[in-house]
């Protein structure tokens, strides 16, 4: 871990913002990939050809049996993985000793975490070599206890912030985020769109505004056109559905992987 | 005690809270605020409370079953929801939130149903205000309630199926929050009990509190003091709230009534699902279980966090019973009282059926939240 200066003071900078931050001061756009945890038996291999293809941080899913925040595709895929006997403890298992090659960062819902309880979900994701955590439906007005547990243990806690927000709570989000904060592309659920909403770029502006933290944007970024439209606001996005569709297609590890390659040569190229 | 307003965390105790994505925040912030503005402001009581009576047809009285009594040993009593307009106790929250969305300027309601009841009520009263509607309910139920679908659209309501998960109330409640993230702008989220995330709970208790307080005059009247047990169904626990509500402060022995399949007091740890922490069926890694009960309207995971709070005080118990008594209880009351009750209510009957010796010699006022229509298909099939 490093420090860095900015945002009130020094902040600890894990494994995930220390990549985005790198990426960005080098001049390019960052790119995190969201891969469903426990689908098929070969996610892992995905991940790893994910990484390789060009992403600089990958976000492992823990299915849920209610995921609010998500779609349709990132629906079918959990109750895909959960169908196979996916659990929390297997997914890190699998990834404890597991080299992606790339910062990882578990997204899963908060009541995953609360069940297994707070201090031993965070020392789980730090022995699986796990950098960071998003949970959609922690709000900043319930997240102290776990920013307090993240802190202690050395996990980024990923923060989401909306198109909804006022201006005052961004800096609040911005704050308390670590690894990058997670611009909510647009108002609703996860899954592909066919245009990229007007508040995927506005998000991105304002929070750009007001932070040195890496910036990206998630939510209805689904092909690599609307990355780089959203990437020229922010420091980068997050691809989801896309990429999980794919997964749900058993199009392979390779298939997956030559997707996020487009996206990459797309945000190289812009 | 009386029931208390949360703490401005939203907390009963150590349960409710506000775990919704960061895109809902400030709709549920603003809803509060709306809601306490709302609540002290005379005019809002005023037109509320002429709708209560003129279109509810509030006050619901309250019927001492004389026949059933003698059967049972006990002095039985019934708070008359059924006989609401709708068919049950959810007006009264919907009448309050959609006079409340007007206020915030919404154009439309968005809304769960299990049973249907809440989604009738939701239909209605977007009827009679000029809004629009539109309904989320499992696709489980939409079969077994094709009565209360048939009614949601001649309102006008749009009645969307929920195919994800269980295909019932729980995923009703998912697809509505989903929706709810998507159109916030101009949608309130009219949820129908006493779950969700804070002020949900509280506002729809206080909605509810008319209920309760007319019991306790009614009983006041007819037995001279409060009744020594208290019974409702508890899914949510929206109708069990708002009698608890009127007998919190007296002697009277609150029982929540779940069903076997789905409850979430007696067999539940504290989990976060739909906004709220507060006991939820779950297994050991909170994947959220799937609620079984035949009836629609109870059959959730989850129970509203005062509930949670009430039972980890010790200020109400929660007891379950099974399919085949509510069964027993719904032909009980039909036959005994000329009454048919929901499903639902047959849940509160069928505790004081079965725990009949140890209620003699005592009043027992049981909420009969709604009335049994809904579910005579359903029965024709169950009793064939």
């Amino acid at each position: 871990m490093s420090a860095a200066a900015g945002d009130g003071g020094t902040r600890v900078v894990g494994p995930v913002e220390a990549v985005l931050r790198a990426r960005r001061d080098g001049g390019g756009k960052c790119l995190v990939v969201y891969v469903t945890g426990g689908l098929g038996d070969d996610w892992l291999d995905t991940a790893r050809a994910v990484a390789d293809a060009g992403a600089d941080a990958i976000e492992i899913g823990i299915p849920f049996s209610d995921p609010v925040m998500d779609g349709p595709t990132i629906q079918t895929a959990n109750d895909l993985a959960l169908d196979g006997g996916a659990t929390p403890v297997t997914i890190l298992d699998a990834l404890r000793g597991a080299d992606v090659g790339v910062p990882l960062a578990v997204m899963t819902y908060y009541n995953i975490a609360y069940r297994m309880g707070l201090e031993r979900f965070a020392s789980s994701l730090a022995s699986a070599g796990v950098a960071g955590c998003i949970l959609p439906d922690l709000p900043l007005e319930e997240a102290g206890p776990w920013l307090d547990v993240a802190a202690q243990v050395g996990v980024e806690p990923i923060l989401l912030a909306a198109p909804t927000a006022p201006d005052e709570r961004l800096p609040r989000i911005c704050a308390s985020t670590r690894g990058f904060v997670y611009g909510v592309g647009l108002l609703g659920v996860t899954g592909v769109r066919a245009e990229l909403a007007a508040s995927a770029v506005e998000i991105a502006s304002r929070l750009k505004r007001i932070t040195d933290v890496p910036v990206l944007v998630g939510v209805g970024i689904g092909t690599p056109d609307q990355a780089v439209e959203a990437s020229r606001h922010g420091d980068g996005v997050v691809v989801g559905s896309a990429v999980v569709q794919r997964m749900v297609d058993r199009v392979g590890p390779e298939g997956v992987a030559g997707l996020v390659a487009e996206f990459r040569t797309a945000l190289d190229a812009r | 005690m009386t029931l208390q307003e949360p703490t401005p965390e939203g907390r009963f105790g150590e349960f409710g809270g506000r775990f919704v994505p960061e895109t809902l925040i400030p709709a549920v912030l603003e809803l509060e605020e709306a809601f306490r503005e709302a609540w002290a402001d005379p005019t809002f009581r005023t037109e509320l409370d002429a709708l209560l009576a003129d279109y509810a047809g509030r006050p619901s009285p309250m019927t001492e079953c004389h026949n059933l009594s003698e059967d049972l040993g006990c002095r039985l009593l019934l708070k008359r929801e059924d006989l609401n307009h709708t068919g049950s106790h959810k007006i009264n929250n919907v009448l309050g939130q959609a006079l409340l969305a007007q206020r915030m300027g919404k154009t439309r309601l968005l809304a769960e149903t299990g049973a249907g009841q809440h989604g009738v009520a939701t239909a209605t009263v977007a009827a009679l205000l000029g809004m629009e509607c539109c309904v989320y309910m499992g696709e489980i139920d939409v079969k077994r309630q094709e009565l209360n679908v048939f009614r949601m659209r001649l309102l006008g309501a749009e009645v969307r199926t929920a195919v994800s998960g269980s295909r019932t109330l729980k995923d009703a409640v998912n697809e509505a929050m989903r929706n709810w993230v998507a159109t916030v702008t101009d949608s309130h989220y009219c949820l129908g009990s006493v779950n969700g995330p804070h002020p949900y709970p509280w506002m729809v208790r206080t909605f509810h509190e008319v209920l309760g307080l007319e019991a306790r005059h009614q009983s006041e009247a007819l037995l001279g003091g409060p009744p020594d047990v208290v019974v409702a169904c508890v899914g949510g626990g929206s109708n069990a709230i708002g009698i608890f509500s009127g007998f919190a402060d007296a002697e009277t022995e609150l029982v929540g009534v779940e069903p076997a399949g789905g409850a979430a007091v007696g067999r539940g740890v504290p989990g976060v699902v739909h906004g709220m922490d507060s006991y939820l069926m779950q297994d050991e890694f909170g994947q959220v279980l799937e609620a079984e009960s035949i009836s629609a309207g109870l059959d959730y995971p989850g129970v509203g966090p005062e509930h949670s709070h009430l039972a980890s005080i010790g200020r109400a118990r929660y007891e379950a019973v099974t399919d085949d008594e509510v069964v027993e209880a719904f032909q009980m009351l039909s036959r005994s009282e000329g009454i048919i009750p929901a499903l639902e209510s047959a849940h509160a009957l069928a505790w004081v059926s079965r725990e009949r010796d140890s209620l003699v010699g005592k009043s027992v006022l049981v909420n009969l939240s709604g009335r049994g229509d809904k579910d005579v298909a359903q029965m024709m099939d169950i009793l064939a």
